[in-house]
């Protein structure tokens, strides 16, 4: 079943909350490191505090995970179409209204911006308004999937 | 960290940071956890080549990040990041023995004097050819 088209221009309900921990921002930071020092304002409030953050915050790509699990409800729901198992990441875009912060609870509002076909792959736009639970902005996350056609075709496996 | 750049001493062009990253089977279980990504491609060498890949592949995410760790690295505050964008061109293939190297190179696209920002266009290589394109971290400067 192909991915549906009428889906273009709806938005899902506000994901759950995500509540932004310390350790997890440490976790993230360390894994995405480099074979670099982990930068101390993901990890220690004082150097986030001397830099005008009020706890630490979140490497710049953190933000895809509070939008892949929203994006999930839309990937993984049978009427959506999107066959799971050949899907992988084209593009990915963050705008950041602000940096993701210790403390936040963000929700997640996803738009199906477009669906289109090319060369026999389905190509899904899905932005993830992120922001708090108060209404303040934090991230845009626009994420450009590639559901492949059955025979293996380019794009990234993600 | 150092001082933080200054826009008024870059010019397009200037290569701004250089780094290679060796990418390790441990390195993608330590990222599924951190990410909450476990698609087994990225672990199962069996679930890799059940879905047509050579090998266990990198999360792109995981590539998108290293990018941004060079990038905040030289910003001095990864706040100083407020745009980022990549298209995932290759597969970084990463062998359990041997693992593989990322070679990633940040430069100045473009510079924005009245905004206050900076355009660094990235480069990311593994084996030699590109894995990411179009690759643009905007980052606001003093």
């Amino acid at each position: 079943m192909p991915v549906d088209p009428s889906a273009v221009g709806r938005a899902l309900p506000p994901s759950p909350v995500y509540e932004v921990g310390r350790e997890a921002l440490r976790e993230f930071a360390e894994a995405t490191a480099a074979g670099a020092p982990v930068h101390p304002a993901h990890t220690d409030p004082e150097a986030a505090r001397a830099l005008g953050h009020p706890d630490v915050i979140a490497p710049p790509t953190f933000a895809v995970v509070v939008a892949q699990r929203a994006e999930a409800a839309f990937v993984a729901d049978p009427a959506s179409g999107v066959d799971f198992a050949r899907v992988v990441h084209g593009e990915q875009r963050l705008t950041h209204h602000r940096p993701i912060v210790a403390g936040d609870r963000l929700v997640a509002v996803v738009h199906v911006d477009a669906v289109r076909a090319m060369a026999g792959n389905e190509l899904v736009t899905l932005r993830s308004e992120i922001g708090t639970e108060a209404g303040e902005r934090v991230c845009t996350a626009t994420s450009m999937l590639v559901v492949r056609a059955p025979v293996a075709t380019a794009g990234e496996a993600s | 960290m150092s001082a933080r750049p200054a826009l008024a001493d870059l010019a397009v062009g200037q290569v701004v940071a250089q780094r290679t990253v060796a990418v390790s089977r441990a390195d993608l279980v330590r990222y599924a956890g951190a990410s909450g990504d476990r698609n087994p491609i990225h672990w199962s060498a069996s679930a890799a080549t059940a879905a047509g890949l050579p090998d266990v592949v990198a999360h792109g995410m995981l590539t998108m990040a290293a990018g941004a760790a060079l990038v905040t690295a030289w910003a001095g505050d990864p706040a100083a990041v407020v745009e980022y964008g990549v298209r995932f061109t290759g597969l970084v293939v990463v062998p359990e023995a041997v693992g593989a190297e990322l070679e990633l190179t940040a430069a100045v696209g473009a510079l924005d004097a009245a905004a206050g920002t900076a355009r660094l266009d990235l480069v990311a290589r593994c084996d030699g050819a590109a894995v990411l394109g179009r690759a643009r971290a905007l980052v606001r400067l003093a």
